[in-house]
């Protein structure tokens, strides 16, 4: 089958954080009309929806038909995918597979966590549901415990430091600062994260993303379709998708310190792209905690493994660094409403290869990479956008 | 919330009181608690084998902030552990001060509470690890 190309025309999403006056269908669509205006268009042929959980932080399932009837698009065909964490990068990866197919001209991705209805401890155990329940959770084990036990490792064996990690949250909220649409809008010090609340020994809750609502969209178009709607905008598209699984259990891995469903989804995407990661002007990667962004950024080579504590401190990765990651604040700062984070990725590169990233513009970037993780690494997503010439 | 039934937990029983795992006639892989096909080789045959509880500490974590069974139990310490028989498993280790708890460290796996499931208040037993000496 000729696979067409697919570019992305639209991008939205809501200012996210604890919205409590709003609803899972409310911040949906308040997401799905921004992305939805920006493309200039007012009909789609499908939907995709990411979301981790409404069952468990809502109540409510169903949601592709509940949040197509929302927006006045009921009779459109709309389908929820789920991967945990990674529910938005795989809507996404959905709606490009109906472009690319010809199944449709134009669809809006979408991906939404509505996860403040139930208290901090009910969404620690709702989270822990992309952990292995009967080997892992029953125990004991939450989320931040085993990423806790991933740095432990991490540390063990290349002499990671507790400080190196702080060093990632710091840049992230510094990137965020310029970010009008992140949850935490604040400078943080490496002092102020080694002296925050202790989560899972050693990861602070500094070294934690938050817990947030928000949603976040993007329309995609057929090229043709896509130039027709441009309007002297730059053009975006979906030059290269990877996606792999892992052992879901932590202790299943034979190496606890590498992310290889990282490095997998990474290398395919590349190689669809024609590139290769020194290519990528600017990263959005899964921060959801600080060793994360550390193991990732070794997985996908952007530095050989044990080397990845290094990179935030020395500015490599900040705004201005010679590989930015995480312009966006990533989940550190802008927050992680689970199901939304993989399609809030690609709003920011969009807007970063559009050039309107204003303060937290990466100069002159041309080829974005999204990366977006659900459980310990168990399922990746990696999407490589590029400016159309 | 999210409650561990009793339905679940008697099938679960294999495992968690009495060790029981699979050892993969083709490859050789202990895997536990046991499956239909090996996840290295996929093969499809296995002798049932009990594991000996001992072991070491993989990597571990000492947990602050727990999901509800667990709340009243905090801090607590949560390993993986590196089984004698080649297996893995996550478990807590208990009757250690945390600060005392170190990468490589020898334990014993002890049958043992692990929590009350669910409404109805179902103890639920496994098994944690303890220092070996």
């Amino acid at each position: 089958m000729t696979m067409r190309d697919v570019a992305i025309i639209g991008v939205g999403m809501n200012d996210w954080g604890e919205l409590w006056e709003d609803s899972l269908r409310g911040i949906w669509a308040e997401a799905a009309l921004a992305a939805l205006a920006d493309a200039g268009v007012d009909r789609v042929d499908a939907i995709t929806v990411g979301c981790m959980s409404g069952g468990l932080f809502v109540g409510q399932e169903h949601l592709a038909a509940l949040l197509a009837d929302e927006i006045g698009m009921a009779g459109v065909p709309a389908t929820r995918v789920e991967s945990a964490c990674a529910s938005g990068g795989l809507a996404l990866k959905a709606g490009f597979l109906e472009v690319a197919s010809g199944q449709a001209n134009v669809v809006l991705v979408t991906g939404v966590e509505k996860m403040t209805d139930v208290s901090g401890e009910d969404a620690t155990a709702a989270l822990a549901t992309a952990a292995d329940q009967e080997t892992e959770v029953f125990f004991g084990a939450t989320f931040p415990g085993l990423y806790a036990m991933m740095a432990r490792a991490h540390m063990a064996r290349y002499g990671t430091t507790p400080e190196q990690l702080a060093a990632v949250a710091v840049k992230n909220h510094r990137h965020g600062l310029a970010n009008p649409h992140a949850q935490f809008r604040r400078a943080i010090t490496v002092e102020e994260v080694l002296a925050s609340t202790m989560v899972a020994e050693p990861l602070h809750i500094l070294d934690c993303s938050p817990i947030t609502d928000g949603a976040a969209a993007v329309v995609l178009a057929d090229l043709e379709t896509a130039r027709r709607l441009a309007h002297g905008r730059p053009l975006v598209r979906i030059a290269g998708i990877g996606h792999a699984t892992d052992r879901i259990a932590l202790h299943s891995r034979p190496d606890m310190t590498t992310l290889p469903a990282t490095t997998a989804a990474t290398q395919k995407a590349l190689a669809m792209a024609g590139k290769t990661i020194t290519d990528v002007d600017v990263i959005e990667l899964h921060d959801c905690f600080t060793i994360a962004e550390i193991m990732v950024l070794e997985a996908m080579g952007v530095c050989p493994p044990g080397q990845g504590g290094t990179l935030a401190p020395s500015g490599r990765t900040a705004l201005g660094g010679d590989i930015p990651v995480n312009p966006s604040g990533g989940l550190k700062s802008k927050g992680h409403p689970v199901g939304a984070t993989g399609v809030a990725q690609a709003v920011e590169i969009v807007t970063q290869l559009r050039g309107e990233a204003g303060e937290r513009q990466v100069a002159g970037a041309r080829v974005g990479l999204t990366q977006n993780m659900g459980g310990t690494g168990a399922s990746t997503v990696v999407h490589v956008l590029e400016v159309v010439s | 919330m999210i409650t561990v039934t009793t339905p679940r937990l008697v099938r679960e029983y294999p495992s968690r009181y009495r060790l029981e795992a699979a050892r993969c006639q083709q490859c050789g892989a202990v895997v536990f608690p046991r499956r239909l096909v090996c996840p290295g080789c996929r093969g499809r045959s296995f002798e049932t084998v009990t594991l000996r509880p001992e072991g070491t500490v993989a990597t571990f974590t000492v947990i602050h902030v727990a999901a509800p069974p667990f709340r009243h139990e905090v801090p607590y310490v949560l390993a993986v552990v590196d089984l004698a028989d080649g297996a893995r498993c996550t478990c807590q280790v208990a009757d250690v001060a945390p600060s005392e708890v170190k990468i490589g460290m020898p334990v014993r796996l002890e049958f043992r509470r692990i929590q009350e499931a669910g409404e109805p208040g179902v103890i639920a037993y496994g098994h944690k690890a303890v220092p070996a000496q």
